[in-house]
C-alpha cells in the first residue's frame, strides 16, 4: 500500500523523522500497536496506535542528490502520520 | 613516535599519560540519578544489591549473544524462518533474556545488504548484543548512513556492488534491528559452535562482513 508521510512540524516527542516527512513510500509490514510517544514521553495517558514500517526510494527522500536512487530506507511510522495516496 | 609526548607531565608504566581525575561537578541528570535512586533505596522499593546486579547484567550481554544466534540461523533453515518471521521470540526461546525488547532480523543475501542506523537518538538491540558501539551514537554516523549509506559503508572498508540493494533500517520507534549477515563461503562446513566465532558485532550492524577468526 503506498502512503504519504504528513508535512507536520508539532512541538514535543515526536518519532516520525523530519527527512521523512512529506515523503511518499509503500507499507513494508504492520507491526502492532504500541502506546503513543507523543503522550506516552510525558507520562500522558497515551492512546494505542498502529505502527508500520515504510520503504522509501532515496530518489524519492533525496530527489537528483540521492547516492543511489534504487536504494532504500525503511523506517516505522505510526499511522496517524500516514495517508493513502 | 607513538610514545614521545610533548610535555613533561608523568606516565604510567604502559608509557601512557595518566587519565585525568574527574574533578568536575554533576550535572543536572547524575544528581537526579542519585537522587531517586537514594530514595527508591531508602523507601525500599528496592536495594542497592538490586541495582548493581542489573548494571552487572546488562555489562555481561556482549555480540557473542547475538553471534549464537546467527550462526544457528546459518546451519538450521527452520530456525532461520523462525527467526526472520518472529526474532524477538525465537531469542527467548533460545534462552536469551531480552526482556520487553521487540526485534526484528534482517536477512542479507546476494542482492540486498542491509544496514541499522538510529537517526533520532541512538537506539540498539541492548538487550542482546550490549552497549553500542560510540561510533553508532556519533552524530555522522546517524545523519550520514541515510544520505550516503554507500560512502559510510566504504569508510568502513565495505564495499557493496552496485547490482546489490541498500537497505538502512532507521529504528524510528520501538523495534530494534539486527543484520543476520550472509555466511561466508569459506565458513561451509564449519560447525555451528565454531560459525559464531565467525561473526562480528558489526557483521550485525551491517557496517562490516563475517570474516574468519584470527
Amino acid at each position: 500500500m503506498k502512503v504519504r508521510v504528513h508535512s507536520h512540524w508539532p512541538p514535543g516527542h515526536i518519532r516520525t523523522p523530519a527527512y521523512l516527512r512529506g515523503k511518499q513510500g509503500e507499507i513494508e509490514r504492520e507491526i502492532g500497536l504500541f502506546n503513543n510517544p507523543e503522550q506516552n514521553a510525558y507520562r500522558l495517558a497515551s492512546e494505542q496506535r498502529a505502527l508500520v514500517r515504510v520503504r522509501f526510494t532515496m530518489a524519492e527522500v533525496w530527489g537528483d542528490g540521492a547516492e543511489t536512487p534504487d536504494d532504500v530506507i525503511e523506517a516505522e511510522i505510526y499511522t496517524h502520520w500516514l495517508e493513502p495516496v | 613516535m607513538p610514545h614521545d609526548h610533548q610535555n613533561d607531565e608523568p606516565l604510567s608504566s604502559s608509557g601512557h599519560p595518566f587519565r585525568a581525575d574527574d574533578d568536575t561537578k554533576l550535572s543536572y541528570w547524575q544528581v537526579m540519578e542519585i537522587a531517586v535512586r537514594e530514595l527508591l533505596i531508602e523507601k525500599g522499593h528496592i536495594s542497592a544489591s538490586q541495582v548493581h546486579e542489573q548494571i552487572n547484567r546488562m555489562d555481561a550481554r556482549s555480540p557473542a549473544n547475538g553471534a549464537t544466534i546467527v550462526a544457528r540461523a546459518w546451519t538450521d533453515p527452520q530456525f532461520k524462518a523462525a527467526l526472520l518471521t518472529n526474532a524477538g521470540q525465537t531469542s527467548r526461546d533460545m534462552g536469551f533474556d531480552i526482556g520487553p525488547m521487540q526485534l526484528i532480523v534482517v536477512e542479507n543475501t546476494n542482492s540486498v545488504h542491509n544496514v541499522v542506523v538510529c537517526t533520532l537518538c541512538s537506539c540498539y538491540p541492548r538487550n542482546l548484543l550490549g552497549l553500542p558501539p560510540d561510533w553508532y551514537k556519533s552524530r555522522a554516523y546517524r545523519s550520514r548512513t541515510v544520505v550516503e549509506p554507500r560512502k559510510v559503508l566504504s569508510e568502513f572498508g565495505v564495499e557493496i556492488a552496485p547490482d546489490v540493494q541498500v537497505r538502512v533500517h532507521d529504528s524510528t520507534a520501538d523495534m530494534r534491528y539486527l543484520v543476520l549477515p550472509a555466511k561466508p563461503a569459506e565458513a561451509n562446513g564449519v560447525s555451528e559452535t565454531l560459525l559464531a566465532n565467525w561473526v562480528t558485532r558489526d557483521s550485525m550492524i551491517g557496517v562490516g562482513l563475517p570474516r574468519a577468526p584470527v
